[in-house]
């Protein structure tokens, strides 16, 4: 199954379920969405629970957190995260603190989806990632998928909790192909070991998760020692348990992702593991993160501005050889 | 109108304007701190618009203590907030800006001018597709009419024919920045005339409010889609208590005095009855203010409650 006919399967499963349900967002009704993952709802669900809004992203979560809070189980869709940033007023100010500010009172049980990251040569205003400004605000659970599975399992629990969710996808995963195991959900709270090791834990999540697996081969050959991959999963709450078991196992943490490496999402991981686990660690820990540069148009220039499977795995030898690997 | 009802309102605005006045005098004596938003002066309005709107949800600004109030949430329970004690209707978590009840079907205090205007739409989407009949308000000022929160609310709740009353308390300043020099309209419902009927109504004359506003609802509830109703009203004090006013001429001020709401409510109610609702008032609010004084500050061990809910609590360490 498709990653982006995951997502759909979750909303489809979910709808079906729940008439309190509804989707809404530019293009998602009548015209399928524009990555496809509302595709044939709008026939099943009808206008009034898939609903075509204007281009106003102020709009579409300030009107899902007002329908959340009269009842409704609202999804909103933005096209992409550089979108999102008009509607940072309602997520941060509004979605994230009315649970806190009304003493609980309200509860928002909403759902906030977009893709991020660079894809293919969309230049600086369609291309960027903003986790790290979201996992920065208290009260909101932040969540990125990686695979049709974990889409699949994790945006149904996204759409049933009462929690508010910012659920972010990646432009490069609507096509990926994956396993989906209907029979069994996962915790979308709990990392994922893509790949057992016994030296070096990976940390990463969303599309670099490809990336990381793609390098691997190429660095336990060259180092001759095993790679540990994590994919993070929720950005917030953080599993720390799960991350604390593998890198006391393995001794070492290398961190990878795709947002600018300052005041990116990586650091926060990375300072955690300096602050509790510094006496465990065999080597200082390595962050792989985007250039600190809007993301260009050129192709070479594109690539050369973030985490590659080439450049990762020339980062990851050349801080092995410097640390006695 | 009414004359029970007429009592009533009379009630609930000189409890608003004692409660505020007591809410100013313990801002000076250092039990309430932040920024505090007093609604001296616009008393008619803001009784006279939650009387009529008495079912249907309410969002509001944080100009808000005696919408609250007028909504029926314990005076207490707001005095509470304000002293930032854990018995406050958000336990001390808001203060005077962020008041919510949902169990009254308000949600006040928004602190972002326009920000809560999207929530509204929303709500009046969801109360149209559960095919309830009550609508939605959002009340702001005049100060909420020119940002992008406010255009985008009049074009979706007017292209979906949403229940939702507009209600623009055009008080002419935000803060201290008259409305003229920012906006091209006197009258801020010229920007919503596109949009959807517009109605004026004096801010100043509570039965007005109460007329007006019990219309507009009953035109929502009609399904003709949304109304926008601009009461024009003066506040006698400054915009929060950082402000000393200094913007306005005493002379505007004698003329904004002189369309006291409650003075020209008093003159229909008999006097007796009138002193009788005044002492009882008095009394409410007195007790408010016991109650706030006594109540226990918040516990600090519970910094990190409800951040989330208890849903997913044990997966935050």
């Amino acid at each position: 199954m498709l990653y982006r006919e995951a997502l759909n399967r979750a909303l489809d499963d979910t709808m079906r379920e729940d008439e309190n349900i509804v989707v809404l967002g530019e293009d998602v009704g009548l015209y399928g969405g524009s990555y496809r993952v509302t595709e044939g709802l709008y026939a099943k669900y009808t206008q009034t629970r898939l609903i075509d809004t204007p281009i106003a992203e102020l709009s579409i979560v300030g009107n899902a957190i007002g329908m959340a809070i009269g009842g409704l189980r609202p999804v909103a869709e933005i096209m992409t995260a550089n979108f999102a940033l008009l509607s940072f007023d309602q997520i941060i100010n509004h979605m994230a603190k009315y649970h806190y500010m009304s003493a609980g009172k309200i509860t928002l049980p909403m759902v906030v989806r977009f893709p991020q990251g660079v894809s293919r040569q969309l230049a600086a205003q369609h291309s960027e990632s903003y986790e790290q400004m979201l996992c920065a605000v208290p009260g909101l659970v932040v969540l990125s998928a990686s695979n049709p599975n974990y889409a699949y399992h994790a945006l149904k629990k996204a759409i049933l909790m009462d929690d508010p969710v910012i659920f972010i996808e990646h432009e490069l995963l609507y096509n990926k192909k994956g396993e989906v195991d209907f029979e069994n959900p996962i915790d979308p709270f709990k990392i994922e070991i893509l790949k057992e090791g016994k030296d070096i834990t990976i940390v990463t999540y969303l599309k670099m998760c490809d990336d990381v697996l793609e390098a691997v081969p190429e660095i336990e050959k060259t180092l001759n020692r095993s790679c540990e991959v994590i994919d993070l999963g929720a950005l917030n709450p953080v599993d720390y348990e799960g991350l604390r078991k593998s890198i006391e196992k393995t001794s070492r943490i290398v961190m990878v992702e795709e947002d600018h490496k300052t005041g990116g999402y990586g650091a926060q991981i990375v300072s955690w593991a300096a602050e509790n686990l510094f006496y465990s660690l065999d080597a200082p820990p390595l962050r792989i993160a985007g250039a600190d540069v809007p993301i260009p148009y050129n192709r070479q220039l594109e690539l050369s501005s973030i985490p590659t499977p080439d450049s990762i795995a020339k980062e990851i030898i050349k801080w092995g050889r410097q640390n006695g690997l | 109108m009414d004359k029970l009802l007429l009592e009533e309102i009379y009630y609930l605005m000189v409890l608003g304007r004692d409660f505020e006045y007591a809410a100013k005098e313990h801002y000076m004596s250092g039990d309430i701190s932040g920024f505090l938003h007093l609604d001296i002066g616009q008393e008619g309005f803001s009784v006279g618009a939650m009387k009529a709107f008495e079912k249907g949800d309410v969002f509001t600004t944080y100009r808000e203590h005696i919408l609250a109030i007028a909504r029926g949430i314990e005076p207490k329970g707001v005095m509470a907030e304000l002293f930032g004690k854990s018995t406050g209707i958000s336990e001390g978590r808001g203060g005077s800006m962020h008041l919510f009840d949902p169990s009254h079907f308000f949600y006040g205090g928004d602190a972002i001018v326009g920000g809560h205007l999207p929530n509204a739409v929303g709500c009046a989407y969801a109360r149209k597709y559960q095919g309830q009949n009550y609508g939605v308000m959002a009340v702001f000022g005049d100060g909420a009419t020119s940002g992008g929160a406010f255009f985008e609310s009049l074009n979706i709740a007017s292209a979906q024919k949403l229940p939702l009353v507009f209600l623009c308390e055009n008080n002419r300043y935000a803060i201290g920045t008259k409305i003229e020099r920012v906006s091209p309209f006197e009258k801020q419902a010229q920007k919503a005339k596109p949009y959807m009927p517009t109605v004026e109504v004096d801010g100043m004359d509570a039965i007005a409010v109460y007329d007006e506003v019990k219309k507009a609802q009953e035109y929502v509830c009609d399904g003709h889609g949304p109304i926008f109703v601009e009461a024009f009203t003066c506040r006698f004090e400054g915009h929060s208590m950082s402000d000393s006013n200094s913007y306005r001429s005493s002379q505007e001020m004698s003329i904004c005095k002189s369309k006291d709401p409650i003075k020209r409510v008093r003159k229909k109610i008999d006097p007796s009855i009138a002193e009788e609702l005044e002492t009882r008032a008095q009394k409410t609010v007195d007790d408010a203010i016991e109650y706030a004084k006594n109540s226990p500050l918040c516990d600090t061990a519970e910094l990190k409650k409800n951040i989330f809910t208890k849903e997913i609590a044990h997966v935050v360490s």
